[in-house]
């Protein structure tokens, strides 16, 4: 090895290059923070919460029916993926080892990998093509099926939480396998459950190209789920790319309702898991 | 095995329990296959029409019904790869400076800030960099590489501010949170005692990062790096907004061209006929190769480590 004070005059100037790249990132990331924020508050107020767009050329207008559209579409997803998911994870936990159970999960974690556009495009070919409309089901259902594998992986890690000495215990006392499920293993990981649900609810918020695909857009109240709905996302799209500085001032003023709405999710989520980790005593 | 025992002889009350988990899980297989199986039928006319050769032609004409993919198959390999070779170096050095060097007090808010970061959706990185990004490329380092070396291909203007540039750029950004925070996870789990044991040789902290903490976390740092890179290939959205969306070959670095995705979104609410089979077969290969792709990525980061983990990464984790 070379003399000591050369290695340590090296290994510093190596420190500093690291330093340098991690602030760049940190920068960069900053940046958009910053950029939403500043451009996004001017844009917001209480009508533009609550009211419908308006015609091009005319002042005013809002993000209501998009973000009804959007609460709607990702509670039709969640009804769909809350019970699949925690069923199936309840399955990889009983039989953790069995062939079904590993292949699941390999399905899972290829599932959460594929782009969220070729769901889009699996719902569409199955849904809007054959009932030739655009809808608000069919949105749901696309979003319902990008989360139903976030929800499984993430259910999998919560109830295996549960220490096998209380489900032995269970057992010891009678209780069938249904019943320890029912009253022992899915109120202890409860919380855990709710944290993984949420995390999924936060992605599903913010995807644009599989309810593009499948619920397009529209300039009114949702009346019927069979119609085209309005989301949030999608409306930062199309008033992004489109010309007029009115509606690219509302996009940004939507960008930043969106980016709140998933940063509390997280950061709630991130809350309960270091208050339930410290009433653990880890 | 004592409790299988003592729980046999309820069985008969367990009613459809079993049954309707396993279906659960059965589904969700069965959700994979759906999905190869009807994006396959829809793209079966296209498949059927243009063959492999769909993969090596240029023509995109919906007036003569003639589709190639090469250029929205180039486009998405030049601004993926382009992603990565920006997103790698300073991922993996950001995770370093996290986990190694960086003071006790800053380690957590920093992880959690890329955590947020990787929660932001792609939509929004399109916004911005559609209006933020993009005319700083245009009059910054646009300018500055069209002026300086123009007369190469790859960087023959005008710099417009939407193209291949700008697109790898903004996805480099969008795959950071991914590449660090997943490399971070890796070298978390590496025990104390190898980083003492090459301390008490004489070694300094580099040397540490080095010969331990960057062998040791080899495997996951690829894997991170292609769950990155399949990311940036599948990303849809925020590329429709910053590339330009000229359906031709990705030759200069300034120009606006086409990913495989941002097509797909383009055209696809218009698309009918032999058009809409040509996407969903542009969609298929997009399936398969991200698939591909985190297959490999799920293989290297689930293999069991080469060294245990439990007792170091918490070790270290204060």
């Amino acid at each position: 090895m070379a003399s000591s004070p050369r290695r340590k005059i090296y290994g510093l100037l190596a420190e500093i290059v690291c330093g340098i790249f991690s602030a760049t990132s940190a920068f960069v990331l900053g940046l958009i923070l910053y950029f939403i924020a500043r451009r996004g508050l001017g844009a917001i107020s209480l009508t533009f919460l609550t009211s419908l767009p308006t015609p091009v050329g005319q002042a005013g207008g809002g993000i209501g029916n998009a973000l009804i559209g959007s609460a709607i579409m990702i509670g039709i997803g969640a009804l769909l993926a809350v019970p699949w998911g925690i069923t199936a994870a309840i399955f990889l936990d009983q039989h953790p080892h069995s062939r079904l159970a590993s292949l699941t999960r390999f399905a899972c974690r290829v599932l959460s990998g594929v782009p969220s556009l070729i769901i889009g495009l699996f719902v569409f070919t199955l849904l809007v093509l054959p009932t030739r409309t655009y809808s608000a089901l069919a949105g749901g259902i696309a979003l319902g099926v990008m989360m139903t594998p976030l929800i499984t992986l993430s259910s999998e890690t919560m109830l295996a939480t549960v220490s096998s000495n209380w489900r032995e215990a269970s057992y010891a006392l009678g209780a069938t396998k249904q019943q320890t499920v029912r009253m022992l293993i899915l109120p202890t990981a409860a919380g855990g459950l709710t944290v993984g649900v949420m995390l999924a609810i936060a992605l599903a918020a913010g995807q644009t190209a599989p309810v593009l695909l499948t619920a397009l857009t529209s300039r009114f109240w949702l009346e019927n789920l069979a119609q085209p709905a309005a989301s949030l996302p999608v409306l930062i799209y199309t008033y992004g790319i489109s010309p007029f500085p009115d509606w690219q001032s509302q996009a940004w003023g939507a960008a930043l309702v969106l980016v709140t709405i998933v940063l509390v999710l997280n950061i709630v989520s991130q809350a309960l898991v270091s208050f339930g980790n410290r009433k653990k005593g880890m | 095995m004592l409790t299988k025992k003592l729980t046999s002889h309820t069985k008969s009350s367990e009613g459809l329990f079993p049954l309707v988990t396993a279906l659960a899980a059965a589904l969700l297989l069965a959700l994979v296959g759906g999905i190869f199986w009807v994006v396959l039928r829809g793209a079966w006319p296209a498949m059927s029409t243009f063959g492999l050769g769909f993969l090596i032609s240029t023509a995109w004409d919906p007036v003569q019904n003639l589709y190639g993919a090469a250029p929205v198959m180039l486009g998405t390999l030049v601004t993926a790869l382009l992603a990565l070779m920006i997103a790698g170096p300073l991922g993996v050095a950001t995770a370093v400076y996290v986990n190694e060097l960086a003071p006790s007090y800053l380690r957590r808010p920093i992880s959690f800030a890329v955590e947020l970061l990787a929660a932001v959706p792609s939509v929004v990185y399109g916004l911005w960099g559609l209006f933020v990004l993009a005319p700083w490329i245009r009059t910054g380092p646009g300018a500055f590489l069209e002026q300086n070396f123009g007369f190469l291909p790859i960087f023959r203007g005008p710099s417009l501010g939407v193209g291949v540039l700008t697109a790898g750029l903004l996805l480099a950004i969008m795959i950071l949170p991914t590449i660090t925070a997943l490399t971070r996870e890796v070298m978390r789990g590496i025990p104390l005692d190898l980083r003492e044991a090459i301390f008490a040789l004489g070694a300094t902290r580099w040397e540490m990062i080095v010969r331990v903490v960057l062998p040791n976390s080899k495997t996951g740092i690829m894997g991170a790096l292609l769950l990155g890179l399949g990311r940036a290939i599948g990303e849809a959205m925020a590329v429709t907004m910053v590339i330009g969306n000229a359906n031709r070959l990705p030759i200069s670095l300034l120009a606006p061209a086409q990913t495989a995705a941002s097509l797909i979104v383009n055209e696809f609410p218009e698309a009918f006929d032999l058009q809409l089979s040509s996407l969903l077969l542009l969609g298929l290969w997009l399936f398969i190769i991200t698939s591909l792709v985190n297959m490999a990525a799920i293989w290297l980061a689930y293999r069991p480590a080469p060294v245990p983990t439990e007792q170091g990464g918490h070790a270290h984790g204060k």
